[in-house]
């Protein structure tokens, strides 16, 4: 019988409970789809950051991540090989490239980027660049000595076009500047604008006898199968290596995206906070309405023999409705959101030019997760009920003779 | 055996600088199975007495007994619960809860009392036959005329089997017709129920029900009148 009361009490005005629901379920929908569209967003720029010739681990010569030049360089990479081969998990994909700074020109302009000396098959299954990544030409052949894949933004910037030479510049491993002319046959297009313009490849033999480097590597990049723990791999790998090797995991190598990833959950809860703020007054208002209007009926009840703490059960037991109600239709709702989104994202490209240099996707496809989900119904409810106690000792603390008066 | 005892009320008012003596040394005992009238005009003090015996207000000064239980050494939440089992209120302006059905309302008391479901509904619905609205169980107050709720009103005050039903103008709101019924109803069950009743008025008709009549005047008893049967 309290649960039928509560729930007509509710319903006695039916459009201030539309009213407040409607507030409750914003609220909700805002917290859980932003929450998920910004999830995504992370999402989205860990496994750009992770395609982005990152992978999950990186295995360097001591001493390259800090001064990434060519001394630095691996000039026996088989034991590395021999390395990954014992310690790496079935399923888990990697390759090694030979990556450093040069400059790239043709007659008109020039420009720093990085060059990297990739071996095509291995690269494919480890980052971005591949046939899925290539818009124009063709993607690297094992065999293509001259042949270089460029970046879309590179080659409008270069006003170049497929086909075309363009010369690099380095410094190789006698310390002499090298250069080379390749010969554009393939443009690539990347989730960021900056990778475009960042990055060229040729195959690593090409950079290899560019530098002079022989058999020698910058760097191997590997990918692990899902659900494998990228510390305890990275660990493994270190153990298994000479000590002149760095083993570094994607946290490591991203300290931006990981120092964000760190402070995100208190973000979100900050968010959820904002929203409930809003939200909660509307509460608060709603209930401290219902209750004056039915102050008279308070004092009735206590007349009656109803003690304070059984008002108090009563009003929060319809705070309890309208929240429940609230929330389920909020979460509903953004559930629907989501996975109406989920297939084609949405691209904020045209809205947020700059955002790709911090790593942020074009197309952000918004992703739940539990614990999202979990933080922002606790947030509402809890809150909720704990804002609603206000009203509720009001409705308590009355007098019968002043509940009477009360017209 | 007295079952209201009131020795000695006093109650002042204050309404800003202005003391307003409702209360002057009232002393008043009243025995189980009366059916009493306190009568007087408005402002004389009436209705502060029946809120002392309720329970609902409490006194400057003198004591108050009511079924052998003194409020002086009693806290709020054993005043409730002494309304709760001991004491039925009518209200001048019925004051039922609006989303109950009138069974619903009558069964309430009983909820707050803990007595099971099933029981709750027998007895709400015995009671609710017995004043004179069988059959309109289900019906919501609105749906209801204003006499109506006043034997739904009366209906909740006594299925607790409580010792004193107070009244407030229970006649007020009622043309005189549907005044005397209630008033009717109300001594059928003051005498089948063994309960006693205390009402305040100032209405004529009422008064002539009444077998004990006080007559209250400037927070003072004036006249305390006994009738025959």
């Amino acid at each position: 019988m309290y649960f039928q009361l509560a729930w007509r009490n509710i319903w006695r005005n039916p459009r201030r409970t539309t009213v407040i629901m409607i507030a409750i379920i914003i609220g909700m929908w805002t917290m859980i789809f932003m929450g998920a569209l910004s999830r995504g967003m992370m999402d989205g720029m860990i496994r750009n950051s992770i395609a982005t010739l990152t992978g999950e681990i990186q295995v360097h010569h001591k001493g390259y991540r800090n001064d990434p030049v060519i001394e630095n360089s691996m000039i026996a990479p088989d034991e590395v090989e021999t390395a990954l081969r014992k310690t790496l998990p079935p399923g888990a994909q990697w390759t090694s490239r030979v990556r450093v700074n040069a400059i790239a020109s043709n007659a008109r302009h020039s420009s720093g980027i990085i060059l990297a000396g990739i071996d095509p098959d291995q690269e494919s299954n480890v980052s971005f660049i591949g046939d899925k990544a290539i818009r124009e030409g063709r993607y690297l052949r094992p065999d293509d000595k001259n042949g270089i894949i460029v970046g879309k933004a590179l080659i409008d910037k270069f006003e170049t076009k497929l086909g075309h030479k363009l010369v690099l510049m380095s410094q190789d491993a006698g310390k002499e500047i090298a250069s080379r002319a390749f010969r554009i046959i393939g443009v690539f297009r990347a989730e960021m604008e900056a990778t475009e313009k960042q990055f060229v490849f040729v195959t690593m033999a090409s950079a290899q006898h560019m530098l002079g480097l022989k058999k020698g590597i910058s760097e191997v990049s590997l990918v692990l199968p899902k659900g494998a723990d990228v510390t305890q791999v990275a660990a493994e790998l270190k153990a298994a290596l000479p000590s002149e090797y760095e083993v570094h995991t994607w946290g490591e190598l991203l300290p931006i995206i990981t120092a964000y990833l760190d402070i995100y959950d208190g973000f979100m809860f900050l968010w959820y906070l904002v929203v409930f703020i809003a939200m909660g007054f509307g509460i608060v208002n709603t209930m401290l309405m219902a209750v004056f209007e039915r102050m008279r009926e308070f004092g009735v009840l206590k007349a009656l023999g109803m003690k304070p703490w059984w008002i108090i059960r009563e009003v929060l037991t319809e705070s309890f409705f309208l929240l429940i109600m609230g929330m389920a239709i909020g979460n509903a709702l953004s559930f629907l959101t989501v996975l109406a989104l989920s297939g084609t994202g949405i691209d904020l490209s045209s809205l947020a030019a700059g955002a790709e240099f911090a790593g942020i996707s074009r197309i952000i496809y918004p992703v739940i997760q539990a614990k999202d989900i979990l933080m922002a119904n606790l947030v509402v409810f809890i809150l909720g009920i704990l804002i609603s106690i206000y009203p509720a000792a009001k409705a308590a603390k009355i007098t019968p003779v002043e509940a009477m008066a009360h017209t | 055996m007295n079952i209201v005892e009131l020795t000695d009320i006093k109650k002042i008012y204050h309404q800003g600088n202005v003391d307003v003596h409702a209360l002057r040394r009232v002393s008043l005992s009243i025995k189980k199975r009366e059916f009493v009238a306190l009568a007087g005009p408005s402002g004389s003090g009436k209705t502060t007495m029946l809120n002392i015996m309720g329970g609902l207000d409490t006194a400057d000064s003198g004591s108050v007994v009511v079924d052998g239980k003194a409020f002086d050494k009693m806290n709020q939440s054993e005043l409730a619960n002494l309304r709760l089992h001991k004491i039925g209120f009518i209200f001048q302006s019925y004051n039922l809860i609006p989303v109950l059905s009138a069974v619903e309302n009558v069964e309430y008391v009983m909820l707050l009392q803990g007595v099971p479901t099933k029981e709750r509904r027998e007895r709400a619905i015995t009671i609710l036959d017995d004043v004179g609205l069988g059959g309109k169980y289900d019906r919501r107050p609105a749906e209801l005329s204003g006499g109506q709720q006043q034997r739904v009103a009366v209906a909740r005050a006594i299925v607790s089997n409580p010792s004193i039903v107070l009244a407030d103008e229970p006649t007020a709101n009622l043309d005189s017709e549907t005044g005397k019924g209630l008033l009717e109803m109300m001594r059928e069950m003051n005498q089948k129920k063994s309960v006693t009743f205390i009402f305040s008025t100032h209405d004529k008709m009422v008064m002539d029900h009444a077998r004990r009549l006080v007559h209250i005047r400037d927070g003072q008893v004036a006249d305390d009148v006994v009738k025959e049967n």
